[in-house]
């Protein structure tokens, strides 16, 4: 490596300014502020703040609610996180078969992409209507009367269905592309050596394609986590009542619907917590596991 | 072990390609055929077709009594070595090895030992353990080498093996094959554009030229006797002189200027005469009239070592040919040279279809 020698001491400190700025203006700034105001009690009206200590921990813990929340969470990201990955699998492995018009199927299986969150959430809406919605109506043919917005499965069902099918194409392009990159002889040498296509499969692409899996776990936790609000908020037309939500979508309404600031900044510090201890995990995973060349 | 057979097998790609045009082959057991040609002659889309990675158009090919048509590549019993090796990136040496063996349900011990005399066979021993990624260019072809045997099958399909390796480890590796395939005795199909080592390796030579079959036959004979002007100065190095001629009173002329004289040897118009650097011989002006005679200018004298190539112009602006000359000759840019060559190393081709003519 080539070892760059500047004039000044503080050169490159002035380079890396900009930067840094960024981090600590949008980062470390409204981190510490968070941290900061999680231990205060918030006058509602913005009359003055209390030093409670530990106090709005306490009660976001001792909150039965809040554990419904987490459990939610956890079943959320994960169907969402398994479903858009397992569902964007099947499409790219087909996708990367096509041969003929495979450009237009390609580009129709990423054209979701381009929706915004609210946008995805009010077709959800329309797709989920109680009265003219053609999911609703398909299910109710099959035997399940769904009560999105009253039921609180069932809203949880339509949450889930609209965040993978936002997230599809995200996955489905990165999939294609780590298929795509895989060696084209080795897929050959592998149809040479192992006559069940199912098991070449697993065997031999997926484990090729673990790199780019891996990647796309983080991105899709994290959507799962935290990018999914929008769809939520426009599925519960804003009014949650007794639907599932998300912690992030907890952490919104506490604080700005609720004035709760000191409990929203105390469960936004547990969820920075719980993000801190995800992503440390994944890139212990990463670097064991996932280097091939 | 097994014989291949290719009836008239074409391929056509989106209709409108034709990189394959009606080629048949019959390979014997345990033979060593190799398939020579430029780039796009249709030698590799050939090799595919044998080994199923490529549907056929139209036309037949039988591994043993077996049309396998429609059979999937795994199950025609046959294994193919890749120019970029194609090794699983993701496993070890020793599963690379052993993929296609477990794949079909073997028992462990077998597998165990098969990859064990593999890896003994093949030196390769030591890096059983580890990661393709790991090795270098030649033990990477080595390994691709023992995924082959390993499985002992019907056929191998070598696919340029060598033509990502150094020049020196291409030649230590074309005499390890040569040798693996004597004593294993398994048929083989080896794809090549590099006419030494289509040579040097061949039982049978193929020579492919735009989708066609342009010669069969064993090396020397393709050598002695090239069956048209592509084989001729495809195969041997430097290449055949090839030579525009027509005929008038007193025998053979060149068709632009003097320089050459000979007797017309089939009472024909125009020829294409052909003679090799190393049938040509330098003689003293006024020796007595050979097969071919040429009057020639020299432009450069190239040394490699072990000989000299002299490059010559022939009588006055006409074609430039290239002579084979002993390693310490010398000769002067300018210099005036009488060239000869016999009677039996003089080739004649049709001046029309480059075919060869015999009699």
């Amino acid at each position: 490596m080539k070892k760059v020698q500047f004039d000044s001491r503080l050169t490159p400190y002035i380079l890396l300014l900009p930067q840094l700025a960024i981090v600590a203006i949008f980062f470390l700034w409204p981190a510490a502020e968070a941290v900061r105001s999680s231990f205060y009690l918030e006058d509602p009206f913005g009359f003055g703040s209390t030093f409670v200590g530990l106090d709005n921990f306490k009660d976001v813990f001792a909150d039965s609610n809040y554990g419904r929340v987490v459990r939610f969470t956890g079943v959320f990201t994960f169907c969402v996180t398994f479903f858009s990955l397992a569902i964007a699998l099947v499409l790219a492995v087909k996708a990367d078969k096509v041969i003929h018009g495979s450009s237009a199927y390609k580009t129709l299986l990423m054209w979701v992409y381009a929706v915004a969150p609210p946008v995805a959430g009010l077709i959800g809406i329309f797709l989920f209507d109680q009265h003219v919605g053609p999911i609703v109506k398909m299910f109710k043919a099959l035997g399940w009367d769904m009560r999105i917005g009253v039921n609180y499965n069932d809203t949880g069902f339509a949450m889930v269905v609209v965040a993978v099918w936002k997230q599809i194409p995200v996955n489905f392009i990165f999939l294609l592309s780590g298929l795509q990159g895989i060696s084209k002889s080795v897929q050959e040498a592998a149809a040479i050596d192992c006559p069940s296509g199912f098991r070449r499969f697993w065997t031999v692409t997926f484990p090729l394609l673990a790199p780019t899996g891996f990647f796309l776990l983080i991105i899709n936790i994290t959507y799962a986590l935290f990018d999914t609000f929008g769809v939520i908020d426009v599925l519960l037309k804003t009014q949650p009542g007794d639907d599932p939500i998300t912690l992030v979508y907890k952490v919104y309404q506490d604080g700005f619907r609720g004035n709760d600031l000191g409990g929203s900044s105390a469960q936004s510090v547990i969820l920075m917590v719980v993000v801190f201890v995800l992503t440390v995990i994944q890139f212990r995973l990463i670097e064991r596991r996932v280097h091939y060349n | 072990m097994a014989t291949i057979t290719l009836d008239t097998v074409r391929k056509v790609y989106g209709g409108a390609v034709e990189a394959v045009k009606g080629v048949s082959i019959d390979i014997a057991d345990g033979e060593f055929i190799v398939l020579v040609g430029p780039s796009g002659c249709g030698k590799s889309t050939l090799l595919r077709m044998v080994a199923g990675l490529e549907d056929i158009t139209t036309g037949e090919i039988k591994i043993g009594d077996k049309v396998v048509n429609n059979v999937d590549p795994a199950n025609r019993d046959i294994a193919m070595v890749f120019q970029n090796y194609a090794l699983y990136p993701h496993m070890t040496v020793y599963n690379n090895l052993a993929y296609g063996l477990k794949n079909r349900g073997m028992a462990k011990d077998e597998i165990d030992r098969r990859v064990k005399e593999a890896a003994r066979i093949l030196e390769i021993g030591d890096y059983l353990d580890r990661k393709p990624r790991a090795l270098s260019g030649g033990q990477r072809q080595r390994v691709a080498m023992g995924r082959a045997i390993v499985r002992e099958p019907a056929a191998f399909l070598f696919d340029e093996p060598l033509s990502n390796l150094d020049a020196k480890l291409r030649v230590q590796m074309r005499v390890e094959i040569k040798r693996l395939q004597k004593s294993l005795k398994t048929t083989s199909v080896y794809v090549t554009h590099d006419q030494l080592e289509a040579m040097t390796l061949a039982d049978r030579l193929v020579v492919l030229n735009g989708g066609n079959i342009e010669q069969i036959g064993a090396p020397i004979e393709v050598y002695d006797k090239p069956a048209s002007t592509f084989v001729a100065s495809f195969i041997g190095s430097p290449a055949m002189n090839l030579l525009k001629v027509k005929t008038d009173a007193s025998g053979l002329a060149f068709e632009t200027g003097a320089g050459l004289s000979g007797a017309n040897p089939h009472g024909r118009d125009r020829y294409i005469a052909g003679v090799r650097p190393e049938h040509l011989d330098v003689v003293p002006a006024g020796s007595p009239e050979a097969a071919l005679t040429l009057k020639a200018k020299v432009n450069v004298l190239e040394p490699v070592g072990a000989e000299s190539y002299l490059y010559a112009e022939c009588g006055d602006g006409g074609p430039e040919i290239v002579i084979r000359v002993e390693s310490h000759a010398h000769f002067e840019p300018g210099q005036e040279i009488v060239l000869s060559a016999k009677a039996k190393d003089v080739h004649f081709f049709d001046a029309d279809t480059g075919r060869r003519i015999d009699g």
